[in-house]
């Protein structure tokens, strides 16, 4: 028995790219922790992560029933500091970041030149500054690029003394708020400071699950305590990489490395949402030319959802067919422990991507029926007040 | 009867001139939940170390490897219904074919009980 897919090449939140293959991966603050509630550790993204702990499907169900608590502290976190940098941002991503009041955040795309995607990120207005989440996968090369495009008098500060914990799950609210007064009066995608016991946290009501939780920006030293906390509340289980994973599928959200690259743009992502109204318009950010033009003709290949009969998943590569023609592959798949089915995302030709379309899929020498689906394939909950 | 294990944690179970083949507790805790089992077919030819059966998991597909080369003689059905049976019972009622015994000689480079013990604490 061996992997035929290699582990950290298929669960996750981003692709290890190959040269972190070669340098040892580095501990996370939370490493003993980890290790002590029973994780298992592998090398992802250049970290030792953990991949589950009691397990994938029961960690899943956990966070979908209750309150799951994530180790993502390999993704970056970066500020901009320096007049003018939301506008300056907003050379290199489709959002509107200048508008942003503080306390309120926005996903975006990091977009290279010809409109490429090179991230997908979280920006938010702290007051202070404009702060950004990156995946782990893509920090360094993220790092580089916005030191290239941003003006010298941007400031570009990289928190890697900051842990970053992703409390998850329809339970998280009441969690959290016991623990961090006020915490639970965020609504999604804002954001603010909070004390614990002297401990300052950022706070924000966001996450990659598609249920309500928050991200929670802590000073790496403190990063044990809270967590150990967090897991003393009954609520809470901590949760791994797999789970993580198989959650952000169900709730349709693309996975950098995998469903977003540097060869897809926006449209073909199907993340228009993404494109703030206005700067359509206006432009003046990296691949405005490009993206209008898919707008307006509509994109060659497009990001879509499949549902699969049976119980065999179709994985990452498998080749999506509308009769004796290949129209597509599929870019992440698995098993909807939520739903018992298989699920993926894929890119077909767009004369196949309408809902309801039947396609097939190949896995090994077995052509498996799947039709096109709307996502997200399990609701998401997000809280937007009362 | 006598059970052997493979290095890429197969067990085989040989009685008489036909054996059973599955994968061990230590395969299926490392796999954890799986929902697929896809079986070779009666009659298939399998080759020693050679692609047999594919086990998905929630997080992977994997390959198992036949242990000896040998004919199909029988799947295990139940498999198709539960596949779970490969995470509660891996070593009884989760096996996944049973083979012919082509060459007995082949057994010889496998482990026994102990060995396999052995190997394991040692990964």
């Amino acid at each position: 028995m061996r992997d035929t897919a290699r582990l950290p090449a298929t669960v996750g939140y981003e692709m290890m790219s190959e040269e972190e293959t070669e340098t040892p991966p580095e501990a996370l603050a939370l490493d003993a922790w980890h290790r002590a509630h029973g994780a298992r550790m592998v090398p992802f993204a250049g970290y030792e992560m953990p991949i589950q702990y009691e397990g994938i499907v029961a960690e899943h169900d956990w966070t979908r029933a209750h309150a799951g608590l994530f180790d993502v502290s390999h993704m970056g976190q970066l500020t901009l500091s320096g007049d003018g940098a939301a506008q300056a941002l907003e050379a290199l991503v489709p959002g509107l970041v200048s508008s942003l009041k503080p306390g309120k955040m926005r996903y975006s795309l990091l977009l290279a030149e010809d409109g490429g995607i090179l991230d997908d990120l979280m920006i938010t207005n702290t007051g202070e500054h404009i702060a950004l989440v990156v995946n782990g996968a893509c920090k360094w090369d993220d790092i580089a690029f916005l030191r290239e495009h941003l003006p010298d008098e941007i400031t570009l500060t990289h928190h890697d003394e900051q842990a970053l914990l992703a409390l998850q799950g329809p339970e998280a609210v009441d969690a959290l708020g016991e623990l961090v007064p006020g915490a639970a009066e965020l609504v999604f995608m804002t954001a603010g400071y909070y004390d614990w016991n002297g401990v300052p946290l950022w706070i924000s009501r966001a996450g990659y699950t598609g249920e309500d939780g928050f991200e929670i920006s802590v000073p790496a030293e403190h990063a044990e305590k809270l967590a150990t906390a967090l897991v003393e509340d009954k609520r809470v289980k901590p949760i791994g990489l797999g789970a993580r994973d198989s959650l952000r599928l169900e709730a349709g959200l693309p996975l950098y490395g995998h469903d977003l690259t540097a060869e897809i743009d926006p449209v073909s992502a199907d993340l228009t949402f993404a494109l703030s109204k206005k700067r359509r318009e206006t432009g003046g950010y990296h691949g405005h030319e490009r993206i209008s033009a898919a707008l307006l003709d509509g994109s060659q290949r497009t990001r879509i959802g499949l549902v699969l009969d049976g119980r065999l998943p179709a994985r990452e590569g498998a080749e999506i067919f509308a009769g004796d023609t290949q129209v597509g592959t599929v870019t992440s798949g698995g098993f909807s422990p939520t739903l018992g089915h298989p699920i993926a995302m894929g890119y077909v030709d767009a004369a196949h991507a309408e809902i309801g379309t039947s396609l097939e899929v190949q896995v090994r020498n077995k052509r498996l029926p799947a039709r096109v689906a709307e996502m997200p394939f399990v609701p998401h909950r997000y809280y937007r007040g009362s | 009867m006598s059970r052997y294990y493979t290095e890429d944690h197969e067990w085989i179970e040989v009685e008489g001139e036909a054996a059973t083949v599955g994968i061990t507790e230590y395969a299926q805790e490392q796999l954890g939940d799986i929902v697929f089992v896809e079986l070779p077919e009666e009659g298939a030819e399998l080759e020693k170390s050679k692609d047999a059966a594919v086990v998905e998991s929630v997080k992977a597909a994997s390959d198992v490897y036949a242990p000896i080369t040998g004919t199909v003689i029988e799947s295990n059905s139940a498999l198709e219904d539960d596949p779970s049976l490969v995470n509660s019972s891996p070593e009884e009622d989760g096996w996944f074919f049973k083979l012919t015994v082509a060459d007995e000689s082949e057994l010889e480079g496998l482990m026994d009980e102990a060995a396999y013990k052995s190997f394991v604490e040692g990964l």
